[in-house]
């Protein structure tokens, strides 16, 4: 028991917990302050694994601004508490017949099948320096180059589309 | 490996205890009585009515938005900054086409309005 | 980097520039006037077209290994930019006659097709994925386009709620596939493969997941809840694109990343795409039986037919198969490409404001009152359910036979039985358009009538040549570098 397994067994637990509490709450903006608490043990987890980088951007864009946006469009709904929703009688037994079906596959190929861990290629050994960004940029920046400006496009389509969603033209009515 | 992050864990405890002991120091010393005025939301002002919860206008939504991208936009920056002299002017063209791009989203987003508090 | 990476990526790199500049460009153009926008659109797909047909017999790799171009490429890019065109020769009168014309219409239909088009190009998962968020992103903006309808705006959300649910798959599965051999690009997954520091069962499961992600995205049963009702609800014009242009785009990567990075687990994978291409061409069709809606109608065969298209994927496990199934999915993907914006073209002349003429039996004496229309239509029934002399039997034709080949007997039986159920509902309605009475109305417009007109002929001409572009299909082999 190294102390990176018992920190990744805890914040595996509370990963788990605060998405399951998401789910089951009744009031919207309980769900997304799990998910915020969710989204942090997360960026913990990539410090575990050694990517700081992404640790911080997962606090300032997700836990950060995404989630401002979700408490927003709560708002926006007016819907911070669930009203009782009609399901059909047979809809969620089957649901959790269906989920326990993948989990007990996932389980047998991930657990039984699989082979020792060892085979599992894991990521290059990493040092929580200023090193470990810059080997991140020159990656980033060289090699995956093309997916970088593909994401400032897809950006660029987002945007778009909120203002074409959201936006009156001039002269639309109300 | 994660033993340079003990002093930002040490920070956050102690951020945590100096919170808690002063919320403990009131609860401990302070007076208790209960009164009808006291739990109401504004103690001294008017006696609010109707549902707390409003809709909002879209408008914030929009504004939210055009946080994020641009937030996401910074987060690449960082990377860059770093190895911006190794990258040389190459890194300089990529991030100048990269900005481009979203310099496109930022002249349509104005012209659009979308800037705008209607 | 050097001058031959832009050479490989030289058409999609011109036409996202031009996407980037239509958007700046319509800020300045009039309302009332965006027909100069739409004209500036084909103009840009024309543009790209060319450059992308000057790339024919050239291949190579770029960026660092994250595009590849290839015979496969170019065929399926070119068959993407003629669809694009097609969709805005429909779309054009009918944004103007919906009251929903709006310049950014053309510029998130040149977005999709860019993020189509890097699909088919794309020799990297993690590429992969951002083009299917490019592609997906502008469709589901354009799904809810008709706002503040209640349809659209329902088609737009059910779209993006299970595109990105179906995204979540996609990126978990190449997650798990980046686990299992440590690497997303296509080629060096197969090296992992070939020199065993693969763990196979992560490949598996993350293969399973990115087939189930992609399964959602060409509407294949058990993933198809959403395509009645996101096709129905919809503007028209943009069903008739989705229906196209996401589906190629959608069997284009499958067909890459399986064939070129999968090609292991065959084995394993297919039967699961037997079992999928099954199920979707029995539920599909179906299903479509008890359709009244024409756009449902068209939802229901839609799906039936990615069941059909599916049937190419079934041999990619074997080398000699493989190349013949290829290219008789290609074909297969142009039949119903020029079929469906046919069809979708005379439903959007019959279509009136507020919905009105879209059920079936509005179709009720169109026979005698416009002709031609009729005519159209009944070609593009016939070459859906797959009668001579269309183009819909030859794709059908050469995939039953590529399947064949492959030993898939039972598969193309189900096939022809599948697509003699299929004659049922095509048939009724070329039995509504002649044999019942009724007081159609439909509209003539230049670009419209043209549009339907030409897929109509080509349809029919290319039905009896068909070899010239079977033997291009051919020639568009995958290639790994």
């Amino acid at each position: 028991m190294t102390v990176d397994l018992i920190l990744f067994l805890i914040l595996a637990l509370v990963a788990v917990a605060t998405a399951a509490g998401m789910l089951f709450s009744r009031n919207a903006v309980y769900s997304a302050l799990f998910l915020v608490l969710n989204f942090a043990s997360i960026a913990v987890f990539y410090l575990l694994l050694g990517a700081p980088f992404i640790a911080m951007a997962q606090i300032t864009v997700y836990a950060g601004a995404i989630m401002v946006l979700f408490l927003f469009v709560i708002m926006l709904l007016g819907a911070e508490q669930l009203a009782p929703i009609k399901v059909l009688p047979w809809q969620r037994p089957l649901a959790i017949g269906l989920a326990a079906v993948l989990v007990a596959e996932t389980a047998y190929l991930l657990i039984l099948r699989a082979k020792p861990a060892a085979d599992i290629i894991p990521p290059a050994e990493t040092v929580n320096t200023l090193g470990e960004l810059q080997r991140l940029g020159m990656a980033l920046f060289n090699q995956y180059l093309l997916p970088f400006e593909v994401t400032s496009i897809l950006l660029l389509v987002a945007m778009v589309g909120a203002i074409v969603l959201t936006k009156r033209e001039k002269g639309e009515r109300e | 490996m994660l033993f340079e992050y003990i002093a930002i864990a040490t920070l956050i405890v102690l951020a945590v205890i100096v919170a808690l002991i002063a919320i403990g120091l009131g609860e401990l010393f302070g007076p208790k009585k209960k009164m009808e005025e006291k739990s109401m939301p504004y103690e001294s002002g008017m006696t609010p009515y109707g549902p707390g919860t409003r809709r909002m206008p879209v408008r914030f939504y929009l504004i939210a938005v055009l946080f994020i991208l641009f937030d996401i936009e910074v987060v690449f920056f960082l990377p860059w900054a770093i190895v911006f002299r190794q990258l040389g002017l190459f890194g300089l063209i990529e991030m100048a086409v990269f900005i481009a791009i979203l310099l496109v989203g930022y002249i349509y987003a104005w012209k659009k309005g979308a800037l705008e508090w209607e | 980097m050097t001058l031959s990476d832009f050479n490989t990526l030289l058409p999609l790199i011109v036409l996202t520039v031009w996407a980037c500049a239509l958007l700046i460009v319509d800020l300045f153009i009039p309302k009332g006037r965006k027909g100069w926008t739409a004209l500036l659109a084909v103009f840009g797909l024309a543009l790209t077209l060319d450059l992308t047909l000057a790339q024919l017999g050239d291949s190579g790799a770029g960026f660092s290994g994250m595009i590849t171009l290839d015979g496969f490429s170019t065929f399926v890019n070119a068959l993407l930019l003629v669809s694009a065109m097609l969709a805005i020769g429909l779309a054009y009168g009918y944004v103007k006659r919906m009251g929903l014309e709006r310049g950014e219409f053309y510029s998130l239909i040149l977005f999709s097709v860019t993020g189509m088009m890097l699909m088919a190009q794309a020799a990297d998962l993690v590429i992969v994925f951002l083009a299917l968020e490019l592609l997906s992103i502008p469709l589901y903006v354009l799904a809810a386009f008709a706002r503040p309808k209640v349809d659209s705006e329902e088609a737009g959300l059910k779209y993006f709620l299970l595109g990105a649910f179906a995204a979540g798959f996609v990126v978990y599965g190449i997650a798990l596939v980046y686990g299992a051999t440590g690497a997303t690009a296509l080629s060096a997954i197969v090296s992992a493969v070939a020199a065993r520091t693969a763990n196979l069962t992560l490949l598996i499961v993350g293969a399973a997941l990115i087939l189930v992600g992609f399964g959602f995205k060409v509407a294949a049963v058990p993933f198809h809840m959403w395509t009645p009702d996101v096709y129905q609800g919809a503007p028209t014009a943009v069903t008739a694109f989705m229906a196209a242009g996401a589906k190629i785009a959608g069997f284009a990567a499958l067909l890459r990343v399986f064939s070129l990075a999968f090609p292991s687990l065959a084995a394993d994978l297919t039967p699961i795409l037997w079992a999928l291409s099954a199920l979707t061409m029995v539920v599909g069709n179906l299903l479509a039986i008890s359709q009244t809606n024409i756009k449902r109608l068209l939802a229901y065969s839609s799906i039936a037919h990615a069941g059909y298209i599916l049937m190419a994927f079934v041999p990619f496990g074997s080398q000699e198969v493989q190349s013949v199934s290829v290219a008789a999915g290609l074909f297969y993907l142009v039949a119903y490409a020029l079929t469906n914006f046919g069809s979708w073209g005379v439903v959007i002349a019959l279509e009136q404001k507020e919905g009105r003429g879209l059920e079936i039996s509005d179709y009720a004496g169109l026979g005698r009152k416009y002709p031609a229309l009729a005519a159209a239509m009944t070609i593009f029934m016939l070459s859906l359910t797959g009668i001579p002399p269309t183009l819909g039997l030859v794709g059908k034709f050469y995939l039953f036979r590529a399947v064949m080949a492959g030993g898939f007997t039972g598969l193309a039986i189900i096939g022809v039985l599948t697509s003699l159920v299929s004659a049922y509902y095509y048939l009724r309605v070329v039995v509504t358009m002649y044999m019942r009475e009724g007081e159609p109305e439909a509209l003539r417009e230049p670009w419209l009538n043209f549009t339907w007109g030409l897929t109509a002929i080509a349809t029919v001409v290319f039905s009896f040549v068909p070899s010239g572009l079977f033997d291009w299909a051919s020639q568009a082999v995958l290639k790994l570098f």
